[in-house]
């Protein structure tokens, strides 16, 4: 079972691959609409490959007015 | 064209339709792969009029007022229908809202009744604003986990009432909707919507694009939304359509939507349809270049056959591997809720596939104009739909000025706000504050707004007033926010931003710790609702006796600068 920093650090690794920043550069308080420039759709596949990765379901409403790193990968935490 | 005229109101039109198309198919419901549901008319009504009944036997009664808040699903819908049969006025609100903005706007609207999903109530339940919306005494919520604190709901599955209900009559002049175009702020504006604007849209609407049994509609903007309303339920079930719902909007489900469910028409908002073109468009370059060349000359062919009018059945031979992913059956998208860039609208048009881009808004009973693609044009919204009258006031030398609209669609009014209603709707006609001219064959063509807004490309309507709350006590003199073309006019609908007008303490700097504040609170938006940058100003603002900001004249002063050395990115 991973801890929530396993996790945390999985989605900010997920991240920074799936939008090419450099790794290291996302830290999990980040606000990943801003520090990616991403919009709410692409933040949708952002989720994709997220549940991919993890093996989960993630519904559209657990992460509705989630913007930043840490607690989307608590979500996620809550699901595995 | 269809003839709504014996109706008085959207509960006894609909009523005839679910018995009229009784064995068609209205809804169906997918959570990704997985079909959840389909629903004839005759269903549609067995699971609709239970709840109609419960409704009444509760009390609830001609012009009470039931709110909506659900992800677009066949609750949604089957609620609605419940509330208009009893009599009921709906008030449809964003389930993307946070908890305390939804539970001020269930306050400003005198809701007695809300709808609602589990997981949207778990976090209303428990946000502050709930204590203020005394009004709220009945909460219904759908799909709750069996041992879940339901927080003083009830659950919307249980609640059936036995025997028909009763249609409860409405004129056509009530009201029927309370629509919030806007203000979680200090403003909210409840569109008052009557029964006769939903029915004369419907008619004016299906003109152009008609419903009937077979065609399927798949709705993705959220239901609340106005153009969703029309063309994602009254539209559609008035004329015996179908409605596919999704439960997720992730791109590979929408996608796999179109084929497998021979998709007819879809509304998306620009922000939608753009990256569709970026998917279709990185497809298109993978192409080995000999088959690039040869899809390249049959696009040119498409556009040279296509330009008086869309042929479809041609479009789909001629471009079968562009039309196969989309079900082959898509005849329009309609895009709406902001403006759409004319190249994105040509690329999908040479395509073979119309984009029926048009122009409306909330007050005006959702569109005005459309593009008939009768020929396509990329560079207007096209001409007014049956019954807008349309004319433009206060027109300067080069014909442009306020695009204003008197139509049976128009609004009663602003809920509680007589003023602003006067403001907005003088002598019957209703002023848009968006500018535009009309070309030699009766187009209507934009050129930026007059009003201190922006409308995002997601559709979002956000006023500047609405988000000041968050920079409240901002270590500085006194700050405003407001839409940048409502300080420079760029005569532009699309790439709008918000700026913070900023006139630090004297001695006060700008300085990089007061620049990670701002950007700290920014953050605690709504992504779409945050500044683009800040505005300097060394003047105090100018103010009325009561205090309040002139804005219109601090406008004017912030004018005097020049944009491109005055805006500070954010």
């Amino acid at each position: 079972m991973r801890t929530l920093e396993q996790t945390t650090q999985e989605v900010l690794d997920l991240a920074s691959k799936h939008f090419n920043v450099p790794a290291g550069s996302l830290a999990p308080e980040d606000d990943f609409f801003k520090k990616l420039g991403i919009d709410s759709l692409q933040t949708l596949e952002m989720l994709s490959r997220l549940e991919n990765h993890f093996g989960i379901e993630l519904p559209d409403y657990e992460v509705q007015g989630v913007s930043d790193f840490r607690t989307l990968a608590s979500r996620i935490q809550s699901r595995l | 064209m269809l003839d709504l005229s014996k109706y008085q109101s959207i509960g006894a039109a609909l009523k005839d339709a679910l018995d009229q198309f009784s064995n068609e198919i209205c809804l169906i419901e997918a959570d990704r792969e997985r079909e959840k549901e389909r629903l004839t008319y005759r269903e549609f009504k067995e699971r609709a009029h239970p709840l109609a009944k419960a409704l009444q036997d509760a009390g609830f009664a001609a012009g009470d007022r039931a709110s909506i808040i659900m992800t677009n699903q066949s609750k949604w819908l089957i609620s609605a229908y419940a509330n208009f049969y009893a009599g009921g006025v709906l008030v449809p609100l964003d389930y993307k809202l946070t908890p305390d903005e939804q539970w001020q706007l269930l306050k400003h609207s005198g809701a007695k009744v809300l709808i609602t999903e589990y997981p949207i109530w778990r976090q209303l339940s428990t946000a502050a604003g709930r204590a203020a919306a005394t009004n709220v005494s009945t909460v219904l919520v759908t799909e709750a986990p069996k041992n879940a604190d339901l927080a003083g709901a009830q659950r919307l599955e249980e609640l059936r009432g036995s025997g028909e209900p009763t249609l409860i009559p409405r004129a056509r002049k009530d009201v029927a909707c309370i629509v919030y175009s806007s203000g979680t702020g200090g403003r909210p504006k409840g569109c008052m919507m009557t029964h006769e604007n939903y029915l004369e849209q419907c008619v004016a609407l299906t003109s152009i694009y008609p419903f009937a049994p077979g065609v399927r509609y798949l709705s993705i903007l959220p239901t609340n939304h106005a153009i969703d309303f029309m063309v994602g339920f009254f539209g559609p079930f008035i004329c015996g359509a179908a409605v596919v719902h999704l439960r997720t909007l992730r791109p590979e489900y929408v996608r796999e939507a179109f084929s497998k469910y021979k998709i007819t028409y879809v509304s998306l908002v620009p922000l939608v349809l753009k990256n569709l073109q970026k998917g279709l468009q990185v497809r298109f370059d993978e192409l080995p270049s000999g088959k690039r060349k040869v899809f390249n000359a049959l696009v040119g062919v498409n556009r040279a056959l296509t330009k008086s009018q869309p042929r479809l059945g041609l479009s789909r031979r001629l471009l079968k591997q562009v039309h196969e992913p989309f079900g082959g059956e898509l005849r329009t998208i309609i895009v709406g809720g902001a403006f759409t860039e004319p190249q994105t609208l040509q690329f999908f048009y040479d395509l073979g596939i119309p984009v029926a881009n048009g122009y409306g808004l909330t007050e005006a009973g959702t569109a005005i104009t459309v593009n008939d693609l009768k020929p396509f044009r990329a560079d207007t919204v096209g001409k007014p739909l049956p019954g807008m009258e349309v004319r433009i006031v206060n027109a300067g030398a080069d014909g442009i000025g306020e695009v204003s609209v008197r139509s049976k669609t128009v609004m009663s009014g602003y809920l509680n706000e007589p003023e602003l209603t006067a403001e907005t709707i003088v002598d019957g006609w209703l002023l848009t504050g968006d500018l535009g001219r009309f070309d030699p064959a009766g187009h209507l063509q934009l050129f930026g707004r007059k009003k201190n807004m922006i409308v995002t490309e997601e559709g979002k309507n956000i006023y500047p007033e609405d988000i000041e709350a968050v920079f409240e006590s901002l270590p500085a003199k006194e700050f405003c926010v407001f839409a940048a073309n409502y300080i420079w006019p760029q005569r532009s609908m699309t790439g709008e931003q918000l700026l913070l007008a900023l006139h630090l303490e004297p001695g006060q700097t700008y300085t990089d710790e007061l620049r990670r504040e701002i950007s700290a609170r920014n953050s605690k938006l709504l992504n779409y609702k945050r500044l683009h940058g800040v505005v300097l100003f060394d003047q105090d603002f100018p103010r009325t006796a009561s205090l309040k900001i002139k804005r219109n004249v601090l406008a004017e002063q912030l004018a005097k600068l020049d944009r491109a050395t005055a805006f500070l990115p954010l």
